[in-house]
Formats: structure tokens, sequence, C-alpha cells
């Protein structure tokens, strides 16, 4: 019999067939709702926004790379750190902006630690909060987006609308919720949203967010569309369900109990959807605080973790005086996860409670 | 309608590749030209050897004598020739002394009296179990006498017999549930007996629904208190603590035996050794091996001299039908790789399979996705135990329960970054039982 060359390696001998640049580049499929929404909506300069954080990102990588004797330019995720950096800007951002978030998101947020896996913070949202900080202005002024372009008046386009309402509620205009206060500073909403609202009673603003008729950033405006994506990684099983729909949830119940506050609506004042779709919560809860490297590794401290980031995107979208809610929130939580991952551990196998009550008993 | 079992916490669900072996009626192996009867076929001390060198041997007689508590004899699977005792390499990487047996080229027949065990008491029936040299047939070959003498203070209720299977590739229980389900579940009778059992639960994976149907039928038609449970698919379900878990609902607390909630586990393949052991006086000494896989030529399901090469078994079912990436000892999930095709089976060879070449994947740093966490079904953290036996905190390792890993290999089956992550468990286990 002729002798084949055989190889001997430790058990098991079959794979499951995800790796690690198929995670990457299914997560960028993921997005493609909702960065052909972002084209289609704010024109085809957000285009050339995604195209340059991509570039700079992959480039940065390439060189980084070069540099510690890795080749780690084609396991898809410094395209997709790119990716999640273009669609946090503004679809009217001047070019050099997303080219310095994306050098800092690949080179201080995740190289400086030792590259893809030892980063503590979500490389892409550290590169927008450090050119929001920077550049605060370019950061925070919005375009239209097509759907709107005809009735949104200037002064409204240039800001969301979630801190449109900030402004307003901490000016003095109380006793109006997000929607309501919008309708009355004359924002808007499409015919489509208008004619499902009457069908539903639903605000027209929060379908309109729903949709993705507003300003905002390229990529987060359409929660349809990134749900379409979530659902796609939860079906492809790159995702699971714990951290974006404990995220959401926490968010919404919190800004509906609490949420009502600051408006003197008082508790239970607030409104429960439109907390869900505004701003970049969707973008957030699905892509970016479910970022593989930077959340807790067991579901239990997912749990924990994304009940956190609710916590705090709901306390700084209502009670701070900054927009970047969910950002900020989403970076703090990275802080507390190898905490999170060191006392939140899984029950061991046959660690039952009668088990736990009889050795208790046993010491007693 | 039957409600569907399975345990709750972790497992994976490879693709059970079973299409190559499973329609194959099991056929016996020509008698080789050469047997390697290893000493050390069971966990435990090596048997120690009765016979020496020219000395002549008959088939089923007594070779090897077990030599400590947890040890097992040996028996000879043919009647011929010791040509000499040599120091071999088995397929887990152990050293030890085997005989080499040249058969004579005319062999006895079987024996085709049957015994009537029903008068014989528990303890005439564990030391037949003794003297037969019967080990778990499932892979780990832990003596069967050990496993069912039970200590005074512990009070058995249930006995829980694997036909779960749950490796890919394997056929060798799922043939013999088909083929001798009638000896398999009398043989579980026989170990109910002896270990005083009132239940006796037969649990099979939903891949394998006509051997539900034929347990099911024979057990009506024999009267036998057995129930037969369906389980769902999903490794490691033959595990003793998962199946204990998916059949009864109990957890095995760490570093306790299945003994210790009242339960006893055995392959549905011991159950049929010791079927022959009692009924039939038959010695362990052959067995049913899967051989099988992409790169074999014609699988089958063999019955086999325990000490057959390998390299016969690969002769048998016509060599490969292309080059093999891999040759494994078991299954693709526990199993051992090897490379010497001269290496003999042994009592807990369940399979023998030439696995192809396999997508290559690139080697990632860890993405702490927690697949692994999620797939473990201790409900370790396998990517922290990775980190710290890579950074030499056995320790640390040892404080979050490496102990308790049993290397299943869920963990490196999911992994996207592929880690070797059974490997470096191993490792640590080694260095930090060392280091106490």
């Amino acid at each position: 019999m002729n002798k084949p060359t055989l190889t001997v390696s430790s058990s098991p001998h079959l794979h499951a067939k995800t790796d690690t640049a198929s995670i990457m580049w299914s997560v960028s499929i993921a997005l493609t709702p909702a960065v052909l929404w972002g084209v289609y909506v704010f024109g085809i300069r957000s285009l050339l926004v995604l195209g340059v954080s991509i570039i700079t990102a992959m480039v940065c990588e390439y060189f980084l790379g070069r540099l510690y004797k890795e080749s780690t330019l084609w396991d898809g995720s410094a395209f997709l750190t790119g990716l999640l950096v273009g669609m946090n800007m503004s679809p009217s951002i001047p070019l050099f902006i997303p080219c310095i978030a994306s050098v800092f998101a690949i080179f201080v947020a995740k190289w400086v630690f030792g590259g893809l896996g030892a980063n503590w913070a979500n490389p892409a949202l550290s590169g927008r909060i450090f050119v929001f900080f920077s550049f605060t202005t370019p950061m925070s002024s919005f375009v239209a987006p097509r759907t709107l372009a005809s009735v949104l008046p200037d002064a409204l386009s240039s800001a969301t609308p979630l801190s449109l309402s900030k402004t307003a509620v901490s000016g003095g205009t109380l006793g109006l919720d997000g929607s309501s206060l919008l309708s009355s500073m004359g924002y808007p909403a499409t015919d489509l949203a208008q004619n499902i609202s009457a069908m539903t009673g639903i605000s027209a603003f929060t379908i309109d967010t729903f949709l993705g008729n507003v300003a905002g950033c390229i990529g987060e405006v359409s929660s349809l569309a990134l749900l379409i994506g979530g659902i796609y990684l939860l079906a492809r099983q790159i995702i699971t369900w714990h951290i974006p729909v404990t995220y959401l949830l926490s968010t919404a119940l919190l800004s509906w109990m609490f949420g009502g506050i600051p408006s003197g609506l008082g508790l239970f004042g607030g409104s429960f959807l439109s907390s869900m779709f505004s701003g970049g919560l969707m973008l957030g809860a699905i892509f970016m605080a479910t970022d593989y490297v930077t959340s807790p590794i067991s579901h239990k401290g997912q749990f924990v973790y994304a009940i956190g980031c609710g916590f705090f995107t709901f306390l700084f979208r209502y009670f701070g005086s900054m927009p970047e809610a969910v950002s900020v929130s989403i970076l703090l939580m990275n802080i507390f996860t190898p905490m999170i991952d060191r006392y939140i551990i899984p029950r061991k196998f046959g660690d039952t409670r009668e088990l736990r009550k009889k050795q208790k008993e046993a010491r007693a | 309608m039957q409600r569907i079992l399975t345990f709750s916490k972790g497992g994976v669900h490879p693709d059970d590749r079973k299409v190559y072996s499973r329609s194959e009626v099991i056929e016996r192996l020509p008698m080789p030209s050469e047997l390697i009867v290893a000493l050390s076929q069971h966990l435990g001390a090596p048997a120690k050897a009765l016979k020496t060198k020219g000395d002549t041997v008959v088939k089923g007689e007594k070779i090897g004598e077990a030599s400590g508590f947890i040890s097992s004899d040996v028996h000879s699977p043919v009647t011929g020739t010791i040509k000499e005792i040599r120091k071999v390499t088995l397929v887990n990487s152990v050293q030890c002394d085997a005989f080499i047996i040249i058969p004579d080229a005319e062999q006895p027949a079987d024996v085709e009296e049957k015994i009537d065990w029903k008068s014989f008491d528990g303890s005439t029936l564990l030391s037949s179990i003794k003297d037969m040299g019967i080990v778990g047939m499932g892979g780990a070959a832990f003596p069967a006498h050990v496993k069912f003498s039970i200590p005074k203070d512990k009070k058995v209720d249930s006995f829980v017999v694997n036909g779960v299977e749950c490796e890919p590739y394997l056929t060798a229980d799922y043939r013999i549930m088909l083929e001798k389900g009638e000896q398999a579940l009398e043989g579980a009778m026989i170990a109910a007996k002896i270990i005083k059992a009132t239940r006796v639960i037969v649990g099979i994976e939903m891949n394998k629904p006509d051997c539900i149907s034929h347990l099911k039928k024979i057990v009506a038609q024999k009267g036998y208190p057995i129930e037969i449970v369906a389980l769902k698919m999903k490794y490691p379900q033959g595990d003793e603590k998962q199946l204990l878990k998916a059949t009864l609902n109990r957890e095995i607390p760490s570093g306790k035996l299945p003994l210790d909630v009242g339960a006893v586990v055995a392959n549905i393949g011991t159950c049929n050794a010791i079927y022959e052991a009692i009924v039939l006086k038959k010695s362990l000494y052959e067995r049913v091996i899967s051989v099988t896989g992409e790169c074999i030529t014609n699988p089958k399901n063999v019955l086999a001299p325990v000490g057959t090469k390998m390299s016969d078994l690969l002769a048998f079912c016509g060599g490969f039908s292309s080059e093999p990436e891999k040759l494994v000892s078991g299954g693709p999930m526990m199993g051992f790789s090897f490379f010497d095709t001269e290496t003999p089976m042994t009592k807990g060879s369940s399979g023998l399979l030439a696995l192809g070449a396999q997508k290559k994947f690139r080697s990632t740093a860890c993405l702490n996705c927690g697949r692994c966490v999620a797939a473990c079904p201790i409900g370790l953290m396998p990517a922290k135990l990775y980190r710290y036996i890579n950074n030499g905190q056995y320790e640390e390792a040892m404080k979050i329960s490496l102990m308790d890993c049993k290397e299943c290999g869920c963990c490196a089956y999911v992994c996207p970054a592929q880690l070797p992550l059974v490997h470096t468990m191993k490792t640590g286990k080694k260095l930090g039982r060392k280091k106490k």
C-alpha cells in the first residue's frame, strides 16, 4: 500500500465552518442595507466618506501588520472597522475627519494594544468619539435626507432630531414628548409615514425614524435597514440575541419610565418606540455593542453589560448635556468588560442549588 | 408522541457523516497473519503477562492478568503461537508490552451453547465479567467490573445504556443495535442485575430511528422492563454526564461519578460484550470497529480480533480511495490521530477513520467571541483557560476548573480563530498536575 503523508494533531479532527474572516465579512454584509439606504438618502458623497474611511483603515492595518510581521489585512476586521467609522460620520463631513478617525481607530484603539483581539475599546467607536471631541461642529452638522429634502428647513436639518429636542427641552419647552415637540417645531414627516401613522396611531415622526427619513449619520438613520442586518446576523449565528435585545429593551424601558421627567411629563411619560429607533441606538446595539472583543464572553455577563449600556444611554440622553449617548455608553461598558468576565462566570455543570445547599450545611 | 430529551448546557451539532458505513452489515475480518495484543488495552494498570515467547495459546485463553484494582485481564483472540513480546506504542501514545501472536491455520469454531444466567447471583456474574476481561466499549475502555462494583454505602437505582454514538462517522454501535439488539438488551438486563438497578434506560439519538423502533419491538416481545428513550442529536451526548442529564435530569457534580447520583452508565457495545461473556462464555477478544471516512474505498463495519493491525483493516476495506490527510482511531471529535498503520487496534477501538483534507483556515488571535463558552457542556470558559495556560498560570487555570475539562472538543470545534484549545487543555492539565 502506498504511504500517504499523514497529519498528526490533537482532537477534534472536525471543525465548524465559521472562521474569523467569514465572521468579519458577514458583519460587513449585514451592514449593506443600512449603507445602501444611507447612500440613497444622503447622496453619492456619503459613498466617498465610506470609501475614505475604509481605505484609510485598511492601509493603516497593512502597514501596522507589516510592522508587527503579521498579515491581518484580509481577515476583514480592518475593512469592518473602516466601514463602521464611515457609517458613523455625517454625510457632509470634510474628508480629512473620517481619515483621522480611521487612523485613530486602527492605530491607537487597536494596534497599540496588540491588534485584533487585544483591544479593550471598540476601535470604530473610539475613532468616532476622538474626532467628535476634536471637531465637534462638523461632526454635529447634518444634511436633510433626500426623502425630506424639499420640506425640511435648513435650520432643522443641520442637527439630528435627538439634539434638536434636547436643546428645546433644556431651553425650557416642557410638557411635550419627543415627537410632538419636533412637530411643534415644524419637523416634517413623509407622506408614507403620515399614512402609516393614521392607520396605526404611532406618531409619524417615530415611523420616519424607523424607516430612516431623518437627518443623521450615514449608517445610523434607518432602524429598519439595521434590523434587517441584525436578523441576518442572528440567522447566521454570528451574534446572539442577548446583547442587542437586552440593550434595546433596557434603553426603551428606562426611557418610557423616566424619559418624561426632564420635559415635565413625569413618570411613564417617555416614548418607548422612538427612543429605540432614534439616534445611533440601533447601530450601536446590533453592531457596536456586540463587538466580540470588547463585550463579555458569557451570556450572563452579556446581560449585565447590555443593561449597563442601556442604563448609560438613557442617562446621557435625557440627563446629559452632550450628544453621543450610545457611543459613550458602549465605550464605558467596554471598560467594565474585563471585570464582568472576571466575576460573572457561567454555572458549572453539576453545581446545582441542592449541591450548594448541602455544602453549606456541611460547613455549618 | 414521546418527548425527545437532551442535555441543556452547551454542546455542538457536527454533521453526523454516518452515511459511509451505516448500511454496511457487520463483516468478520479474515484471520490476519499476525496480531499484536497489547497488555494495556484499558484504562488503569497494564495487565501482567502470563505467557512468554514461544508458548502456544488457545482462542479465548487468558494471557494477561489484571495487575491492580483498576485493570483488566487480556485474552488471546486466536489459537496460535507467541512469536515474541515486544514494546509497542498504541494510538493514544501509551507504550506497553504486547504479544505478537501468529495464528494457526485452523481456528476452533465458536461455541453455540447458551448458558442460563438467571440462576446466578450478582457477585458470580460480576466475577465472570472480570474473568472475561470486559471493558467499556465506547472508547475509554474503563474496566467494567470496577464500574459495576457498587460500594456498600452507595445505592444505584438506574442503569443507563448509551446507544447515543454521538461521534460523527462511527456506526459500530448502530450496527450492533440493529443486528445484535436482542443480545445487547439481554446484556443490559444482566448488568442491571449485578448493580441491582430497578430502572433500565437506553438512550438513542434521533438520527437512528430504526434502532429506536427495533429495540422497542424487542423490549415489547421479551417483556423486558427497559425504557427506550429518544434523544435529540447533540454532541457530546454520549458522555455519561450529558447522558444522565438528558435521560434522568441528574447532574453529576464536579469530580464525582455517576454512582454519586445513583446511576451507572454503560455502552450498548459493552452490554453486548457482557451478554457474550455470560451467556456464550466468550471473553472479550474481538469487537466491531467502523472503518470509514471519505478516503476509504469500501467503508465497512468489521468484526475484528483485538490486536488486528490497522493496515489489515484498511486492506480489508479496499485501502484508500484518495490520499487521506489524517488517520484517526476512534471518533473524529475525541479520537487519536496516528501515522503508523502497523499500530494494533485495542478493546476500545470503535472506529478507524481516514479523513480527507479539510478546508484550511488561518488561525487568528482569540476574538473573545464566546462561542467556546456557549459550547462547553461543563460550563467552563475555554478562552480564559487558554490564556492562563499559555501564560503559564496553571494554578489560576486550575482555580477556574481546568481539571473538570473532559477534552470533548466542543470548544475547539466552534472556535473561529482555530485555536488549539483541546491541545492546550491537555498540556495545561499535565503541567498543572506536575506543579502540584
